[in-house]
């Protein structure tokens, strides 16, 4: 927050509601998970440590809930009366919600973390304290905090893993918080490269490191103020719309039509309004 | 009931009794010293422990985030508000009752506060990097986040602390003076000297005190209120299930006045019977005192009520299961004993058998603060447990011996200023409690001798 915001655009600089549009003229970054396509493989989550330098703490650590995985797979069993293993388990990715009206941002007390124009929500490790209040107001409790000191006392990286850490991303060092970042390194060099060619980041030009090795594509991200991008198609043939609270699956006047539609956003009714827009898992008993 | 003072204590006799309290320290008490200080010292090897190693020594997780640090927190603000509601609104309410009293109850806010203020730097990630909460000008005009209710805090509370210091301090003025005056040669001379900004107690200057300390104390009652109030906005203000209540401000403060009155009816048997105080910190006072705590257990009592009504009758089905998930999970324990210590024990400060009895009320004043303490925790950690999405439920965590350890050192930090407080400065007002004489023997003058009340 600069002064100059302070003083002459303290308007554009917090939006109020995401149907005012003026931060998104050019990119909504967005995203679908297509929970029908997930097999629960757990390939998105090893690309997101690859990609994002995240510490492997092991065994003992996560189970004290210290993980790091920005993207993690989430079982569920339905609780029918069958036996557990033939219940058969219903996966859900999670992963930061880059929430238009997103709870974390507003109670930060060092504006650490902040909604880009892009629509991101964005997370600045330098200016970090660590008081964690983003995380007790995150409902989906989507960020993972630097329990310790992992690049050096903890040695996650030995020589010469090191080597392979991702050169664009920062190596982050205990005491700040974390989470997705929609691989935002990857967006500026595709933005950059763009501008250079002097026109829009295209559909497709531009992937996360989770949907990039997606074996079934469940994932699809992209821009989604361009009407050509998948995502924005996706969200549009499912009437989900980002300034909406109730999807059109969920509303009772479309009720017929309302049997076709998958497309839900995960505790929509908190009013954060996420740009990830999950579709629901065809059951065997909906076919 | 009887008197609250006798109106034939000499003045010479007040400032001797009061300055002998600060003579010579018992054995007794360089023990209770050493144990603050070893009890600090837990604490300062825990948190060093925990600054080199990481908060997660601590044990908490990615989706119990906040804990026992902060519950403390909360407890130890809490703590800090009786001070002012003894100095400033009974003072304001001419309840005379108060004056014996209210100069260690101010201490006790003052000390509370800056144990508060620690603990706000325990919980922090990276600590070193605190001062990023205050606005400060830099290069790059980067400010803090003034939407975000932990700046509200830090203002709050730097207000606070300053505005208590100064109130302690300008009330303590006259005091120090007879310090000052009777006080043999030395450090503490030196001291009193200094503190007492020359005061001769010349007309002029007790009617600028008078109009000081007024000023002060009318600033004060809305800091008080206000500084829970931002304390409680950290919870109201989010969107937890069991944090988001509307009626969290004044259930904070009614909470805060309770605890405090509580702690000061612990600190007043004590320094009763470790300073030979019978003659000024009397059994009527602590009647009243009784009575006051009782009331205000009662304040905290409903608005706790309101708070499970509220939400039982809400629509909001998850603040619902976060409640029965309070009251039949793991933390239901402690839940119940927070109901019974605040809310089932008080009842017994109804009964005039008991509002005199020191002994009981000593071991019920301690009790009531745990009640006080286990509130805040459950305020806290049934939350974090039971929130919003279920997959991140997590209802083993327990908090770490180095929680534990920092908390039990919280104790032994605001001993040790206390005190240190006690022996350095006067714990009774000595020209309140000498008004407070003067008034009480003008009254019997002017009224014709009636035994019993008035």
């Amino acid at each position: 927050m600069s002064i100059t915001n302070l003083l002459e655009n303290w308007s554009d600089f917090r939006q109020q509601h995401p149907s005012d549009d003026r931060p998104h003229r050019e990119y909504k970054w967005a995203m679908s998970i297509d929970l029908d396509s997930c097999t629960g493989c757990n390939a998105c989550s090893v690309a997101c440590y690859a990609e994002n330098n995240l510490p492997v703490v092991g065994k003992e650590k996560f189970a004290h809930g210290h993980s790091h995985h920005w993207i993690r797979i989430e079982r569920y069993w339905d609780n029918d009366g069958r036996e557990f293993a033939d219940q058969g388990a219903q996966f859900l990715p999670m992963l930061c919600q880059h929430c238009e009206s997103a709870p974390c941002e507003t109670v930060c007390p060092v504006g650490a973390t902040n909604h880009t124009a892009d629509g991101l929500n964005s997370q600045v490790y330098n200016r970090c304290v660590g008081s964690r209040y983003c995380n007790a107001n995150c409902p989906y409790k989507a960020r993972y905090f630097n329990w310790y000191d992992y690049p050096t006392t903890d040695n996650v990286w030995p020589e010469p893993m090191n080597q392979q850490l991702n050169p664009d991303v920062t190596v982050r060092g205990k005491g700040v918080m974390e989470k997705c970042t929609f691989c935002v390194q990857r967006l500026t060099v595709a933005k950059s490269n763009a501008r250079s060619a002097g026109r829009g980041v295209l559909d497709g030009e531009v992937q996360t490191a989770c949907q990039q090795v997606c074996p079934t594509g469940a994932i699809s991200f992209g821009n989604l103020v361009d009407p050509l991008a998948k995502v924005g198609k996706q969200w549009m043939t499912q009437q989900v719309e980002l300034n909406k609270d109730k999807q059109a699956k969920d509303v009772k006047d479309v009720e017929e039509k309302a049997a076709k539609l998958r497309g839900y956003r995960i505790l929509e009714e908190l009013r954060t309004y996420p740009s990830v827009m999950y579709l629901e898992q065809l059951r065997e008993s909906a076919i | 009931m009887g008197k609250d003072i006798r109106e034939d204590i000499a003045w010479a006799q007040i400032n001797k009794d009061v300055l002998k309290s600060l003579e010579s320290p018992r054995r007794m008490y360089w023990v209770i010293l050493f144990i603050a200080i070893a009890m600090i010292g837990v604490a300062v090897g825990c948190e060093i422990y925990q600054y080199t190693t990481g908060m997660g020594v601590a044990n908490k997780n990615n989706s119990h985030v906040w804990s026992l640090y902060i519950a403390t927190f909360i407890f130890w603000i809490g703590m800090s508000h009786s001070g002012t509601l003894l100095s400033a609104i009974l003072h304001l309410m001419h309840a005379d009752w108060r004056k014996p009293i209210y100069r260690f109850a101010e201490a006790m806010t003052t000390f509370s506060l800056m144990t508060a203020g620690l603990f706000v730097l325990v919980h922090l990630g990276r600590l070193w990097m605190v001062y990023y909460v205050m606005p400060y000008p830099n290069e790059r005009w980067v400010w803090p986040n003034f939407q975000s209710p932990l700046v509200w805090d830090m203002f709050a509370i730097a207000t606070y602390l300053s505005s208590s210091v100064l109130f302690l301090y300008v009330g303590m003025i006259p005091d120090l003076a007879i310090c000052r005056d009777n006080i043999h040669a030395g450090w503490r001379k030196k001291l009193y000297t200094v503190m007492s900004l020359g005061w001769e107690g010349t007309d002029r200057q007790w009617r600028n005190f008078r109009i000081t300390y007024l000023t002060i104390a009318c600033f004060l009652i809305p800091l008080a209120v206000s500084v829970h109030s931002i304390v409680a906005s950290d919870f109201a203000m989010s969107n937890m299930p069991g944090w988001h209540v509307t009626s969290f401000p004044p259930y904070f403060v009614a909470g805060a006045l309770y605890s405090g009155c509580a702690a000061i009816i612990t600190l007043f048997i004590i320094l009763r019977y470790v300073f030979k105080f019978e003659e000024y910190m009397t059994l009527p006072i602590m009647k009243k005192l009784v009575r006051l705590t009782f009331a205000i257990a009662m304040v905290w009592t409903y608005l706790n009520l309101i708070e499970f009504a509220s939400v039982w009758y809400g629509h909001d089905q998850t603040a619902k299961d976060q409640l029965i998930f309070k009251a039949t999970g793991p933390y239901a324990p402690y839940f119940w004993a927070m109901i019974f210590f605040g809310s089932i024990l008080p009842l017994m400060l109804a009964f005039k058998r008991f509002q005199t009895h020191l002994p009981i009320l000593f071991v019920v004043s301690i009790l009531l603060n745990v009640g006080m303490w286990l509130e805040r925790w459950m305020i806290i950690s049934p939350s974090f447990a039971h929130g919003h999405y279920p997959w991140t439920w997590d209802h083993d965590q327990w908090p770490s011996l180095v929680q534990w350890g920092i908390v039990f050192g919280s104790f032994g930090w605001f001993t040790l200023l206390f005190m240190v407080f006690c022996k350095v400065f006067p714990s009774v007002s000595m020209y309140e409690v000498k008004e407070m004489v003067y008034h009480r023997s003008l009254a019997l003058k002017h009224k014709p001798a009636v035994k019993g009340d008035y």
